[in-house]
């Protein structure tokens, strides 16, 4: 670490330690948020930059999390091929309401989440639905890693270290809105895909590669969390994981398209689209009407 | 099925009990109802499928401190398997073991498929099930008496209960591998407390379409053999 010494910073009174404090903005780094979010310099194909919620991107072993708007799509894009993007939600006006893993999985009668695949909470509701995935390496058993396990694994695992645990930080987005470790639930995980063997055995099938990415469109408002960090069967031997870029956008349209297309879905997702537009429109009828319009 | 007329309810716990010891619980979890008990460290919990294919739902939560609960998650990733048979360790969200499956007369068990609930239900089988009682239903409460919120219900174990995934990624509860009489044991590696859900699911074949009661027995091994 270098020492920097009081003179040399100018620091000594409390003048001077200001203007040293402000002269650090501006500095442009690879891993930070961009505010406001239409400053982002590349928006996505079809999307203006003045639409823009969140733009953010999020480094090995750290963790972001923002509450979205029902309509907004969220994108997440594995820039290097080493993101593990460990994912929660909480219904952000009822967050007792949650990503339940189980009925994800079982509901669609199908394990490995693609394009089409709702994220359903522990009250028969869609949070997000994957719209859209050009990496196809998910997961949705093993969750994310533990302070023992990256201990055993990379000689470390707290927030602190430089291999933390995805419980971890999942626990720190969840303080961070009022929560606590006891609204940390099983999570699913993006960009390190985990197969099944006929046997029950479980095996990875690692990442997609570099620039791979998949976008959800959030069904109500929620809390997102996003810890990434390394997939608890990571065969790496060394922590490696890189960094998650992270946007999101207004796209209120994208649901009424939805909802046009709904027929061509399965049951089980057309029940579960209804459940939440019927929760949603129950508690917001005025905003029900305009969309109705 | 209805229950035959001589049934492992009137089996005596000590012949039951797939680890012998001194019979400290034997008790009957009724059918479609909720069950809860502490098991302490080093006691074993068997599980009788008194008439066969009966899933049992079931949470685990440290005694002493309820943060300290079962993860479905942390225990596959742990053994690189779906599926939980003798060896497997339930461990906790911070993979921590809290107990171990010491005997078990099906196979395999699932832990990945969750509790049925009013509102999946909906979702599974049509609006018409929403008023159909469920296991969320069964854990919510009796977890209430012990203290637990809704916040504490995560995925679960259904013990006695099939759930295979196919090569594409297809998974869904089939038919069961159990049999009247069929047991598993676990022995608490901590003060644990036992969170029961008597599965009253009766739209799909995890009950074999049919709950039934299922018997509870805890042996507490003598020191020299444990």
């Amino acid at each position: 670490m270098n020492v920097v010494t009081p003179s040399a910073a100018g620091t000594a009174t409390t003048a001077g330690a200001r203007t040293h404090a402000r002269s650090q903005a501006g500095i442009i780094t690879d891993s930070m948020p961009v505010i406001p979010a239409s400053r982002w310099p590349h928006p996505p194909l079809g999307v203006s930059a003045a639409q823009l919620t969140w733009a953010e991107t999020v480094p090995g072993g750290r963790y972001a999390s923002k509450v979205l708007a029902r309509g907004t799509r969220l994108r997440l894009r594995d820039i290097d091929g080493s993101a593990c993007a460990h994912l929660m939600l909480w219904r952000a006006d009822a967050p007792w309401e949650r990503l339940n893993v189980a009925d994800t999985v079982k509901v669609p009668w199908q394990a490995y989440m693609s394009t089409g695949h709702p994220l359903l909470s522990d009250q028969g509701r869609v949070l997000a639905t994957l719209v859209a995935d050009t990496s196809r390496h998910h997961d949705a058993f093993c969750g994310t890693t533990t302070v023992a396990g990256n201990a055993a694994k990379y000689g470390a695992g707290s927030v602190e270290s430089a291999t933390p645990a995805g419980r971890e930080l999942l626990i720190m987005s969840a303080l961070k809105h009022g929560l606590t470790p006891r609204d940390v639930p099983p999570t699913v995980s993006f960009f390190h895909g985990v197969k099944v063997n006929a046997d029950g055995g479980l095996e990875s099938t690692g990442t997609a590669g570099a620039d791979t990415s998949v976008e959800l469109l959030l069904h109500l408002p929620v809390v997102v969390a996003l810890a990434n960090t390394a997939h608890p069967l990571d065969p790496a031997a060394t922590y490696s994981t890189t960094a998650v870029e992270v946007l999101a956008w207004q796209a209120d349209g994208d649901l009424d398209e939805l909802r046009a297309t709904i027929d061509a879905t399965d049951p089980e997702y057309q029940r579960a689209f209804g459940n939440t537009e019927d929760a949603w429109n129950a508690a917001h009828p005025s905003l029900e009407s305009e969309v109705a319009r | 099925m209805s229950a035959p007329e001589q049934t492992f309810e009137s089996v005596p716990a000590r012949e039951l009990a797939l680890i012998s010891g001194e019979v400290v619980l034997d008790e009957i979890a009724g059918a479609r109802a909720p069950w809860s008990a502490i098991v302490r460290a080093g006691d074993v919990l068997t599980i009788v499928d008194l008439y066969g294919n009966q899933a049992v739902d079931t949470l685990f939560y440290g005694a002493d401190n309820p943060v300290v609960r079962y993860s479905a998650q942390t225990t596959i990733a742990a053994q690189r398997n779906i599926f939980l048979t003798v060896g497997t360790v339930l461990r906790d969200s911070d993979g921590q073991p809290m107990l171990t499956i010491v005997a078990d007369e099906v196979g395999n068990h699932d832990t990945v498929g969750g509790a049925c609930s009013q509102e999946s239900n909906t979702l599974r089988y049509g609006h018409h099930t929403k008023h159909q009682h469920a296991c969320v239903e069964n854990f919510i409460r009796e977890g209430a008496r012990w203290g637990l919120g809704k916040a504490d219900i995560v995925s679960n174990i259904n013990f006695f209960m099939n759930v295979p995934v196919d090569a594409d990624g297809t998974l869904g509860i089939v038919d069961g591998l159990s049999a009247p009489g069929r047991r598993l044991a676990v022995r608490a590696e901590i003060d644990t407390l036992v969170l029961v859900s008597n599965c009253p699911q009766i739209n799909n074949p995890c009950n074999g379409f049919d709950p039934t009661p299922v018997r509870m027995i805890v042996t507490r091994p003598s020191e020299g053999s444990r």
